[in-house]
């Protein structure tokens, strides 16, 4: 499966990155020669394996339901690029 | 129904589970805090944050899906739903994707005025997932940045999918008010509309009519109802504008990709929303900062046990145990559990369940709405309650006295005696009614001549007449002897 | 001997008897860092004031009689993706240029209670995507032994500091290698935990499912010090392992009776490195006159390893990196510079006529987050995210991360399967010695089949530990790997140090270290 310029461009407005046109083009040729090197898998016959999505044999993990302080909002606040000291501001959103 | 076709509507619903803390984080899940209070690394998604699971919102998730009838997966975990907005803080909602808890369930819905069959409403599934925080767009939009607030981010939500089983508006509202009075009995969410605790999004589509037998339509998503009242317009919209829709394109389901559209509350209509078609690209993937949930059959029958007395078999008791209607059953049965102890034992000591229910849905219920209080903070018991339903019962005072002295007793918090006492109110013996109807039929030949010409209504006048003349009797008592003693002459 | 040659533990008890003082010798590394980090550039920030303030109240504190936690007065360096209160967190790069966390890591508060001084902040690979710290967006860590070639990573500075003693100890993280792969190319002792062995909370994630913490210093003694204070149960990560954590330094210098070595068939083929293989030949004799069986075994699967690992690892990070989008915390791009770009590109498009095009122009929404994170990523971190996003998108999940899945459950029977006949299984850490800055940096594939030998033990979740048994001819040091069972930390240290205690490879320094 080779990998086009428009498809990387697709995923590169799903994973939200402004990608100029050079390095779109850089990146189509990369990520061929990478999805090319993965398709390797493609080999192996993995009909009857159970997929491994955690390295751990471990379930039932929870927490009471205690609460605990939250931070104080300048503190939650502090790292946010623009805000008026009650809310993080962003550019309006039309229609969405 | 004489419309050329049938309406189909499936209902996702979202309910915050009543937690202290949020689903991921320890923060408290209150609402009306002001912005940016109740957050911290973890529901900001700070980098190097991790999730742990809250033990309460499981087991009332869990409970929620045994009373819903569902099927409970022994293994069940946790998936990531990906998409970009300023109130989703990590880039993606913890959610249920492939794997969620429960499944497969039904709740029965019915109407009390009978306007359509009794009928079970297939539960898909029922899964939880954070919610996301508020956003809050200027009114001219576009004009001015919108504000986030991430208070909300992270509470835990149950979403419950139901079948696209519901075939009217009508239908949808039942659906609705049973679920929202199941959670309540439950004690699993407050289903809250205004704060947003109950939310609907509602899909549509028609079956219509036609000489090649029934052709769907395209599946409308509605989304901005904020109330069953709502709802209920929305669906009625929604499916008359589906005929026209369909009169002029005859697009099936499949012709189109499927549209969402935002009720419109004022000026009753929906609107189409916009929607990027890569939106929809969620990328789901196991969560690997959470790890998987196994129940036990035992974990599960330990729900059951603790779901106590669920709304339908709450109404299938009264009615057989008090002998009331079913109309009757479902106003004090929605009226909320601590009603329902109240009319019981209200009926239980005064053994007339009609009585009881009466008393309860008029008097009590008006008491309550106009002093805006439960019934628990309600100054009459039911014992109270019940000795003048008593006199009621004894003849001892009509139905029309027995208010005036209710609304004294809830006045001063004095006893149906007392209050009867300082009235005068008392019992009128037999002989002195007879000698009483004796005095006025006498005096009122021409009413006299009425009743007996079949105007039994006439009798009315004399009972009048007889109350002014003192206010105990029992008017009831009264028509009686008046009807015995014309029909003798 | 210069004070900063000498071992974590031999510190320790020089502290603890008063022959030194935790300031002297925190002024002991500031002083190497000051002469030699401006060429090596391992650390991204020193904290001297604050190191010092720290080391001589743990001094004030052992004058007094008072308790001292497990590293009193030690100085520990930190790769700078675990968040430290209220101080820059960085990732090295520039979309967490000025994030401040508000809360410390788990390791970072461990660290604090056992009284480390924590000196300084190391560099990286950004967001630890990379074997070379080449990825880093501030700067490029050199490698002690050679300033011209590349010291490893992702945590090359937590590995750089020790090899040149700016610090006996660090802590780094290792997603397909990255604390072994920099351990064995600097010369150091690096253990890579099992999964859950140590909390992940306030580890910057790259891939949650691979990612963990865990020591790099000069010895197999130090290193089970160190790990002993990191590892632990955390009620604030889910999936750290609620097993109690055994006293690693008590027991690292017991040698390891009827050890059974596993040597891997499969890692000693084509692309492995002359000189490489000889070092590690010679240190599995080395075991063999300690009385240890050797057997060959077969990882059929490893050599889907770095394939398996380039799926999982960027589908993870896409996910885990999508926080970055310049609402609640990190960069964003100017504002106002933007809305003029988007009205300018608006207008050009209306006068020629294109209105769909213009129509079609995404929203400042969405313009910002695409700008800010297009601006706050490098180019390694971008790619990683296409990948994933690109694998985990509409069609393609089961082709590329399920199918990933399976073969890591693949992977990790073949270990089970070894295990049953082996204790231990040891080879090499990377083909090859230190290549040099600037070789690989235009063939990402190349620079990801560095990870050959590292990526299995993530995927499977297993620990590893790489240290130097010898150096090549032009003197860089190699390293040995062995890769132990789940939880098997111990065992890991105990034949690490019989190798310590049999040779002197680890004793070896470059000449910028004072003797």
């Amino acid at each position: 499966m080779s990998l086009t310029r428009e498809e990387v461009e697709k995923v590169s407005l799903l994973g939200r990155l402004q990608l100029t046109s050079a390095e779109l083009d850089l990146m189509t040729a990369q990520m061929g020669q990478i999805v090319a090197y993965v398709e390797s898998l493609a080999e192996l016959n993995t009909a009857d394996v159970e997929p491994m999505a955690h390295a751990l044999d471990v379930s039932n993990v929870f927490a009471s339901d205690e609460l605990r302080p939250s931070l104080e909002r300048a503190a939650a606040l502090a790292n946010a690029p623009h805000h008026d000291r009650e809310f993080y501001l962003v550019p309006a959103v039309l229609g969405e | 129904m004489t419309k050329p076709y049938t309406i189909i509507i499936g209902l996702e619903v979202h309910v915050q589970l009543l937690t202290r803390t949020k689903l991921f984080c320890r923060c408290s899940t209150k609402f009306g805090a002001p912005p940016n209070t109740q957050t911290c690394q973890v529901c900001i998604g700070m980098p190097g944050t991790l999730p742990v699971m809250n033990r309460e919102a499981f087991k009332l998730a869990l409970k929620t899906a045994v009373a819903l009838n569902c099927e409970i997966a022994d293994f069940t975990k946790w998936d990531r739903k990906q998409y970009y907005y300023p109130d989703l803080p990590k880039g993606y909602q913890i959610s249920q994707y492939d794997l969620p808890f429960s499944h497969d369930g039904w709740l029965e819905i019915g109407d009390p005025k009978d306007r359509f069959e009794r009928k079970k409403i297939g539960i898909i599934r029922a899964h939880l997932e954070e919610d996301a925080g508020k956003s809050m767009h200027d009114e001219v939009a576009g004009q001015a940045d919108s504000r986030i607030d991430l208070n909300r981010a992270g509470t835990p939500l149950l979403e419950i999918v139901s079948q696209p089983d519901m075939r009217s508006a009508l239908e949808a509202k039942a659906y609705l008010s049973e679920l929202k009075l199941l959670l309540t009995y439950l004690g699993v969410s407050d289903c809250n509309m205004q704060e947003g605790s109950l939310r609907v999004d509602a899909n549509i589509n028609l079956h219509v009519d036609t000489p090649e037998g029934k052709v769907a339509t395209p599946i409308v998503e509605v989304k901005n109802m904020n109330s069953f009242r709502a709802v209920e317009r929305a669906m009625e919209y929604e499916a008359g504008r589906h005929y026209q829709v369909w009169q002029q394109t005859h697009q099936r389901l499949g012709d189109v990709p499927k549209q969402t559209r935002g009720w419109d509350d004022v000026a009753n209509v929906t609107r189409g929303q916009r929607h990027k078609e890569e939106s929809s690209d969620y990328r789901y993937f196991p969560d690997p900062d959470l790890v998987p949930v196994c129940v036990s059959e035992a974990q599960i029958s330990e729900a059951r046990k603790s779901l106590g007395e669920l709304p339908a078999a709450l109404r299938t008791r009264l009615e057989n145990t008090h002998g009331i209607k079913p109309y009757d059953s479902d106003v004090l049965v929605s009226a909320g559990r601590g009603l329902v102890d109240y009319f019981v034992e209200l009926a239980e000591l005064s053994g007339d369940g009609k009585l009881a229910s009466n008393w309860v849905q008029q008097d009590v219920m008006r008491t309550l709405n106009e002093q805006k209080i439960e019934i628990d903070q309600f100054r009459l018991q039911p014992t109270q309650l019940c000795e003048l339903l008593k006199a009621i019962q004894d003849g001892q005072i009509d139905t029309g006295r027995a208010r005036e002295v209710f609304i004294e007793m809830v006045a001063s918090g004095k006893s149906a005696g007392e209050v009867m006492e300082a009235q005068g109110i008392e019992k009128v013996d037999e002989s002195e009614l007879v000698e009483l109807c004796q005095e006025l039929i006498a005096a009122n030949p021409k009413i006299v001549a009425d009743i007996r010409s079949g105007k039994q209504q006439a009798a009315g006048n004399l009972i009048g007449q007889a109350k002014k003349k003192n206010p105990n009797v029992n008017p009831g008592r009264l028509r009686e002897i008046v009807l015995d003693l014309v029909g003798k002459m | 001997m210069s004070l900063v040659r000498l071992s974590a533990t031999e510190l320790l008890a020089q502290l603890t008897a008063g022959q030194i003082t935790s300031v002297h010798l925190t002024e002991a590394y500031l002083g190497q860092i000051k002469r030699h980090d401006p060429q090596v550039k391992a650390f991204l920030r020193v904290d001297t004031q604050r190191a010092l303030d720290r080391a001589a109240e743990i001094d004030k504190r052992r004058r007094e009689g008072r308790p001292l936690g497990r590293l009193a007065g030690l100085p520990v360096a930190i790769k700078d993706l675990l968040c430290t209160q209220g101080e820059p967190t960085t990732c090295a790069s520039r979309i967490l240029e000025n994030f401040k966390p508000p809360y410390d890591a788990t390791v970072i508060a461990r660290l604090k209670a056992a009284d480390a001084v924590l000196i300084g902040k190391t560099n990286m690979d950004e967001f630890a995507m990379g074997g070379s710290t080449e990825n880093s967006a501030f700067q490029k860590t050199a490698n002690p032994w050679d300033l011209e070639r590349i010291p490893g990573g992702s945590s090359g500075g937590s590995a750089a500091c020790v090899a040149a003693g700016m610090a006996p100890m660090s802590v780094g993280s290792d997603t397909g290698g990255s604390i072994r792969q920099p351990a064995g190319l600097c010369g150091v002792t690096g253990l890579k935990p099992t999964y859950g062995r140590v909390s992940r909370y306030g580890l910057v994630a790259f891939a949650s499912s691979l990612d963990q913490i865990g020591p790099l210093a000069r010895t197999a003694e130090d290193t089970a010090l160190l790990l002993e204070v990191l590892a632990g149960h955390d009620p604030l990560d889910s999936t750290s392992v609620d097993l109690p954590v055994p006293k690693y330094s008590a027991t690292v210098k017991q040698p390891l009776k009827n050890l059974r070595l596993g040597l891997v068939r499969e890692h000693f083929g084509e692309g492995l490195d002359g000189e490489v293989e000889a070092a590690v030949r010679q240190a599995v004799a080395v075991y063999e006159s300690l009385g240890a069986t050797i057997k060959d075994i077969s990882l059929p699967h490893g050599k889907y390893g770095v394939a398996t690992y380039y799926i999982i690892a960027p589908c993870e990070a896409s996910s885990n990196l999508a926080r970055y989008d310049g609402v609640h915390y990190g960069h964003r791009t100017d504002e106002k510079k933007m809305a003029a770009a988007i009205a300018a590109q608006r207008s050009t498009l209306e006068a020629a006529g294109k209105h769909v095009e213009a129509e079609a122009l995404d929203n400042p929404l969405v313009r910002m987050y695409r700008q800010s994170r297009a601006e706050g990523f490098g180019p390694e971190v971008k790619r990683r995210i296409m990948l994933g996003t690109y694998a985990l998108s509409a069609g393609y999940y089961d082709a590329y991360y399920l199918k990933a899945l399976k073969v890591r459950r693949l992977i990790r029977r073949d270990y089970d399967q070894a295990f049953g006949q082996v204790d231990l299984i040891a080879g090499p850490v990377t083909a090859t010695t230190a290549f040099k800055l600037g070789e690989k940096v235009d063939d990402p594939l190349a620079m990801y089949l560095v990870d050959l030998y590292t990526v299995s033990a993530n995927l499977a979740g297993i620990g590893g530990i790489a240290f130097p048994c010898g150096f090549s001819e032009g003197g860089l040091p190699i390293g040995l790997q062995l890769q132990a069972p789940p939880f098997e930390e111990e065992r890991l240290l105990r034949a690490a140090c019989m190798f310590q205690r049999a040779t002197d490879w680890h004793q070896r320094w470059p000449s910028m270290v004072p003797a």
